[in-house]
């Protein structure tokens, strides 16, 4: 088209970068100062590093159960729904079930409803209703691995199913007439070739658990709070504690970084249900 | 061929775990909506109350306000995101050196937390100790202070989102300019097209399903921010910034008015459906069309 001014763009895209990085960098420049300094003249560069508020955060008791609970749960979550999304999808690609593009498109809506809707819903089922004797969902590790399937597990399907649909049928076929049974077949031959699939899946699951804030800071109060509600947590109206807070949400986002540097090509493809593929 | 029982096996897991925490929940607000119900005031138990709760909703300022500045929120920040993210795409498709690597810095804030994004924004603008404010004043002599000014703390909160989004559109777009053929870009060239011809006439017909597809996407996640804007601004100042999502959080649920919380909730969801609904009519009507011709 027209004659190409590759400086100009450079320049351009170095200055749409800074845009991009500056908050991330500036969040990390308050998370290494002493809290005197934060009411002076803002400084764009470190000059000593102070790491008391990341000693302080590792430090907190409460804090640590956070990490931990947050750690647990989008782990749990994030197998959970890799491991049944690889077996519906299995289901949906091989099997003629009646109906199944129906209930394809219908766990998508469950991703698609608004999470507050169902806040007041989803407190009192797991307050009140889905109770066994004594024991009750709210504020349980369990609960929260559970009810992030909503979001999840219709992600992980949709994701994962372009990639079973795409292992060759004859490869199944051969191996059942081999005398295969159909968990040999799964295992032995369908797993091993899903496996970056699969990889990919149980990566981003994991990541939109541990960023989940709203359904965390409604459905748990201490024994399975998360970190991104501790995060919240430290904003109130009197004091906050920003160079605490800070540090608090640079460890929130560590995970999403390595996670960015691993999987960076299949982020918008996820985001987009599989609509854009590059 | 094989027994379609183990494959219903396979699924059945899938199944029994959204319907419970997908379906179940659906119906019981939709019970809980038509019921008068405060565990903590007056009337404790659960009485049937027929429409009631809708009607009082009708006429419950403080919700129509939040829908409204929702909907606002929505409009500005999504169609902002559409045209800067354009924008950007088309950026993308020239050739220059570096070209992946900028593209994977402008994937970033995507990955990123929503509460995380709310919070480095407010230390960048939090009046006394954010860097925005301090430079505002210091070069333009503008006060900035988002909590004691309804605008600016809206148009924060869009701001926001278009720093958190913008590159899934500018992605988005770019997979569909890049898919379309080159023959009739070259070919209006030849013909003497002007610039804005070649957008009006050919790009944007050719990649309008792309567009929809992402302003659906984007308004459906716009339409239920909470996180961020709770973290920037609590919803304040007063309830300036106080979106549906917020509004259902922090004023309904709170309040243990259980039946009119679950009334708002089911009217909430059912505006989100038509709203969806609405879009995904625009966006496959066209295309039915086209193939029945």
């Amino acid at each position: 088209m027209q004659k190409e001014r590759p400086l100009f763009s450079i320049g351009l895209w170095v200055l749409l970068s800074l845009l991009t990085l500056f908050p991330i960098y500036w969040l990390f420049v308050i998370s290494v100062k002493p809290a005197v300094d934060l009411f002076t003249t803002p400084s764009l560069f470190i000059d000593t590093a102070y790491w008391t508020n990341y000693t302080n955060v590792l430090g907190n008791e409460t804090l640590r159960r956070y990490m931990l609970n947050s750690v647990i749960i989008s782990s749990g979550n994030a197998v959970l729904c890799t491991v049944l999304a690889f077996m519906a999808c299995y289901a949906l690609s091989r099997y003629d079930l009646g109906g199944k593009e129906n209930i394809f498109f219908w766990t998508i809506t469950n991703r698609m409803a608004p999470a507050a809707v169902f806040l007041l819903p989803f407190f009192l089922l797991f307050t009140q209703v889905f109770a066994i004797g004594d024991f009750k969902l709210y504020d349980t590790r369990i609960g929260m691995i559970l009810l992030y399937c909503t979001f999840n597990l219709p992600f992980a399907i949709w994701t994962l199913r372009p990639t079973i649909d795409g292992i060759p049928k004859e490869l199944d076929e051969a191996a059942t007439v081999d005398g295969a049974s159909t968990w040999t077949l799964i295992r032995e031959v369908v797993f091993p070739l899903a496996r970056p699939g699969l990889a990919v899946t149980l990566i981003l699951t994991w990541v939109f658990a541990w960023n989940e804030f709203l359904l965390a800071a409604t459905l748990t109060s201490f024994n399975a709070r998360t970190i991104t509600t501790g995060l919240s947590e430290y904003v109130t109206t009197t004091g906050t504690e920003w160079g605490t807070m800070a540090s608090i949400a640079i460890i929130t986002l560590i995970p999403a970084l390595v996670v960015f540097a691993v999987v960076q090509r299949h982020i918008v493809a996820g985001l987009t249900f599989g609509a854009v593929k590059e | 061929m094989r027994s379609n029982k183990v494959g219903w096996l396979l699924l059945a897991p899938t199944l029994v775990i959204l319907a419970t925490f997908g379906i179940v929940p659906f119906f019981y607000v939709l019970y809980v909506a038509f019921h008068q119900w405060n565990p903590f005031g007056a009337s404790p138990f659960m009485a049937f109350n027929g429409a009631s709760n809708f009607r009082r909703l009708v006429f419950d300022a403080e919700f129509l306000r939040a829908i409204w500045y929702t909907l606002k929120f929505a409009f500005f920040a999504v169609f902002s995101e559409i045209v800067i993210g354009y924008l950007l795409a088309q950026l993308f498709m020239r050739e220059f050196p570096g070209r992946g690597f900028f593209r994977t810095i402008h994937t970033l804030p995507l990955i990123v937390a929503p509460i995380v994004v709310g919070s480095v924004w407010r230390l960048m603008t939090t009046p006394s100790i954010g860097i925005i404010p301090y430079y505002l004043n210091a070069w333009f002599g503008y006060e900035m202070n988002i909590g004691r000014d309804a605008n600016a703390a809206f148009v924060l909160t869009v701001i926001m989102d278009i720093w958190h989004w913008t590159p899934l559109v500018t992605l988005t777009l770019l997979a569909a300019l890049a898919s379309l053929p080159k023959e009739p870009f070259e070919q209006a060239q030849i013909d003497g097209a002007s610039r804005l011809q070649i957008f009006w006439h050919i790009t944007l017909p050719m990649i309008r399903p792309a567009i929809l597809a992402t302003v659906f996407i984007r308004l459906m996640d716009a339409l239920r921010t909470v996180d961020e804007v709770w973290m920037l601004t609590g919803g304040g100042p007063g309830a300036a910034t106080r979106y549906i999502g917020l509004h259902i959080w922090k004023v309904v649920f709170p309040k243990t008015d259980y039946g009119y919380g679950s009334a708002i909730s089911v009217v909430v969801l059912y505006l989100t459906l038509v709203m969806c609904w609405l879009l995904y009519v625009a966006l496959v009507a066209p295309r039915a069309r086209k193939r029945s011709l």
